[in-house]
């Protein structure tokens, strides 16, 4: 891995906030994550008490529900330098919208903002505050990238995970139109309205099919697992990864939603 | 109209599979969007007048009964009338009673969204007038019996060939040999009809995009002209305005309008932009001996200082209509009423309740495209969920989603009583499909798996693998 930065300073501490989709769904997202964390330099912990960041309660109006959750998740993690998450959807529920549930809470608020201040996206964290440039991994394909909503829009992640897809080994980024189009997933959205989201699916596989690529690649797993699970539908033959995976080197797992070998 | 919003879901599922409205939605992303995005490229400062604009329209809001008082007595000035009007039933009853006066039968109209709120058309026609749309989209969905489907584009949900049927239909004069085939043909054969109508009605109705209190002006754009002779030609002509639209001075109006046709159709002005200050004075060539002006509130005064407050600075570009998948994904009739997509679903409950318009503010991925393109910074999908939070407050939220969402929550606060039963849970979904990766059918989750397959979880939680020592 390339940095540019000094090595002689104080590795700096970084909770990782897993995600409770990748939890239950796809573990090696987090190792990649750990593996991608701790070659950055940073010393990587992973505290014991995150379940879920409470997006779905706040999304859906259930404040009061999203508030004991949200503080649960503080308090696990205010302690670190920073706190990392492989998803920009997650990321921007601790950084932007944490602070707006306590906003009415004068004797909280300031503990959310300051928690607030040291949440990052894997990748952005890595290229914006790691100063990495670049990756030490290989991968034989292209790969083509889609914007995830939250990331792309709340976060500013743009440039930095095709800067480091690009220093991937063997790795050509083919991009797709409309690439930073919604998927259609928005969580209790893809079940809720589930035909609309089907039909905002289908466009985006549309897509990223026509790019030509052979993997479709993003870093949101809630993203993928909509648009995994409406290729395989299809019947198509374009895998899936989340990003932490592909640059990480740790591509050995079946791709989501595809077969054990 | 009645608003239909209620029933969003049904009307969007069959939205998805009428193949003449998706090949009339993909003009959407090939017009409006692209031509934005050029628009938006090729002005330096468009961002900067984006916030100029917000800040205008802040500081309006901010001092609105001062602005309407000023309006109201400059209007006057000019030999123009301002009416009040609290709610539709009242705005169209001044209208009515202002065609009586004049022994009006016949009355052009240009677009106006505040016409289509109100239902006019439907009022004035009860009353004995006959009412004839002058703008193409809305002249079209007036013969077809239909709603806008969108704010700048009424008839967009239309593709050619069905209009040519709907004139072949409703024009009866028309040859049955003549070529219909092209899109200025149609115009033509437009034009040619509504030209009669210009010259023989009573009376013009338009909307405002933007009213001026510095000088009592109001401003209309429009691309086809028919503004111009509505309000022109008739006798008198009625200016249909909500209460927000008001803007403090004439380069306040010019900061706003260099926005909005950029937002909305890519142009850089639209063809016409008309600004009509009272009836004609002694000495101009043309113009109405009669001008009026009706101040529609209709739930407006009511949002000022509310959560939705922000949303009072919507100019009716429609740039988050055109870049909203969902919108994209089942058109504008499916929002069950006049306005559609993100603003809508802000607005709509807002103006016909909650109760009729819930299903709006909770379809919305929250991609937040809309917020990013709103030239005006209404946060769209911040205030969609806080109509969902006051679904909450109301005890609206269904009761099985509302137990499921307890349960969840529930465990979510007990981290290890979350890991264990997250533990079963992913072991048993990891039985039925880590073989294929996948899982086609689920009972319980089927709303999913009707549409998607399921990827199947790959073993173990990571909590789990980590609680073994698992590190890499």
């Amino acid at each position: 891995m390339t940095r540019t930065r000094q090595s002689s300073e104080r590795q700096p501490r970084v909770g990782l906030f897993v995600t409770c989709i990748v939890d239950l769904f796809r573990p090696s997202v987090a190792f990649a994550a750990l593996k991608l964390l701790r070659e950055a330099g940073c010393d990587v912990e992973v505290p014991a008490t995150q379940t879920c960041c409470g997006q779905p309660a706040y999304n859906s109006g259930l404040r009061a529900d999203a508030r004991p959750i949200a503080a649960q998740v503080i308090a696990a993690f205010e302690d670190y330098d920073y706190v990392v998450a492989p998803s920009g959807s997650c990321a921007a529920m601790l950084r932007l919208h944490y602070p707006e549930l306590f906003a009415a809470d004068a004797a909280y608020a300031p503990r959310a903002q300051a928690f607030a201040e040291k949440v990052y996206e894997l990748v952005s964290f890595l290229v914006d505050v790691m100063e990495i440039d670049g990756v030490d991994a290989s991968f034989g394909g292209s790969v083509t990238y889609h914007d995830a909503c939250s990331g792309l829009r709340e976060l500013d992640i743009k440039d930095q995970p095709r800067r480091l897809l690009e220093s991937v080994k063997g790795l050509e980024l083919k991009e797709m139109d409309e690439a930073e189009t919604c998927c259609g997933f928005g969580g209790t959205f893809a079940v809720k309205y589930a035909d609309i989201s089907s039909a905002i699916a289908e466009r985006k596989t549309k897509c990223a099919g026509e790019a030509g690529a052979d993997c479709l690649v993003a870093g949101d797993l809630g993203c993928l697992m909509q648009l995994a699970g409406k290729l395989s539908r299809e019947g198509s033959g374009l895998s899936v990864r989340h990003v932490a995976e592909v640059l990480a080197g740790m591509t050995d797992e079946p791709a989501i939603g595809a077969p054990e070998d | 109209m009645k608003p239909q919003s209620h029933a969003f879901k049904e009307t969007a599922a069959h939205a998805i599979h009428d193949p003449g409205l998706q090949k009339a939605l993909a003009n959407v992303r090939s017009g409006f969007v692209a031509k934005r995005a050029r628009a938006r490229s090729a002005l330096p400062e468009f961002d900067q007048l984006c916030d100029e604009a917000r800040d205008i329209k802040n500081h309006t809001l901010a001092h609105l009964n001062l602005y309407l008082e000023a309006y109201e007595t400059k209007v006057r000035e000019h030999g123009g009338h301002v009416h009040w009007a609290t709610d539709a039933a009242e705005a169209c009853g001044i209208i009515a009673d202002i065609c009586r006066n004049q022994d009006a039968r016949t009355v052009t109209k240009g677009k106006s969204m505040i016409g289509e709120e109100i239902a006019l058309n439907d009022h004035l026609e009860r009353q004995g007038f006959e009412v004839f749309e002058t703008d193409l989209g809305e002249y079209l969905i007036q013969i077809r019996g239909e709603a806008p489907s969108h704010i700048i584009g009424p008839a967009i949900h239309l593709t050619r060939p069905q209009i040519e049927a709907d004139f072949r239909r409703v024009h009866t004069g028309l040859p049955a040999d003549r070529n219909l085939d092209d899109a200025t043909k149609l115009v033509a054969e437009a034009r040619a009809v509504l030209r009669e109508r210009f010259v023989a009605a009573d009376v013009g109705i338009t909307g405002a995009n933007l009213l001026i209190a510095e000088t009592g002006t109001s401003v209309i754009v429009t691309n086809e002209g028919n503004g111009d002779l509505t309000q022109t030609l008739p006798r008198t002509h009625i200016v249909i305005a909500s209460i927000e639209k008001m803007v403090p001075t004439l380069e306040d109006a010019n900061t706003i309008l260099r926005i909005l046709a950029r937002s909305a159709t890519g142009q850089d002005m639209s063809t016409y932009t008309t600004f009509s200050t009272g009836p004609k004075r002694a000495g101009d060539p043309d113009g109405p001996d009669h001008y009026h002006v009706v101040l529609l509130d209709n739930g407006r005064s009511a949002m000022l200082g509310s959560q939705f407050h922000d949303m009072l600075r919507c100019i009716r570009c429609g740039a988050c209509i055109n870049h909203c998948p969902v919108y994209n994904a089942v058109g504008g009739h499916a929002y069950g009423w006049v306005y559609p997509g993100p603003m809508g679903a802000v607005l709509t409950p807002s103006l016909v309740g909650i109760e009729e318009a819930g299903h709006l503010p909770n379809a919305s991925s929250f991609c937040g495209h809309c917020e990013a393109v709103c030239p005006m910074s209404i946060p769209l999908p911040k205030l969609m969920r806080h109509w969902r939070e006051r679904e909450v407050d109301e005890g609206r939220m269904p009761l099985v989603q509302r137990t499921l969402f307890k349960a969840w929550a529930f465990l979510a606060k007990r981290p290890a009583l979350y890991r264990a039963a997250s533990s079963i849970g992913i072991a048993s979904l990891s039985l039925l499909g880590r073989r294929q990766g996948r899982i086609r059918a689920l009972p319980f989750a089927s709303s999913w798996t009707r549409h998607r397959d399921l990827p199947a979880p790959q073993g173990r939680t990571f909590r789990d693998q980590w609680r073994a020592g698992r590190r890499t």
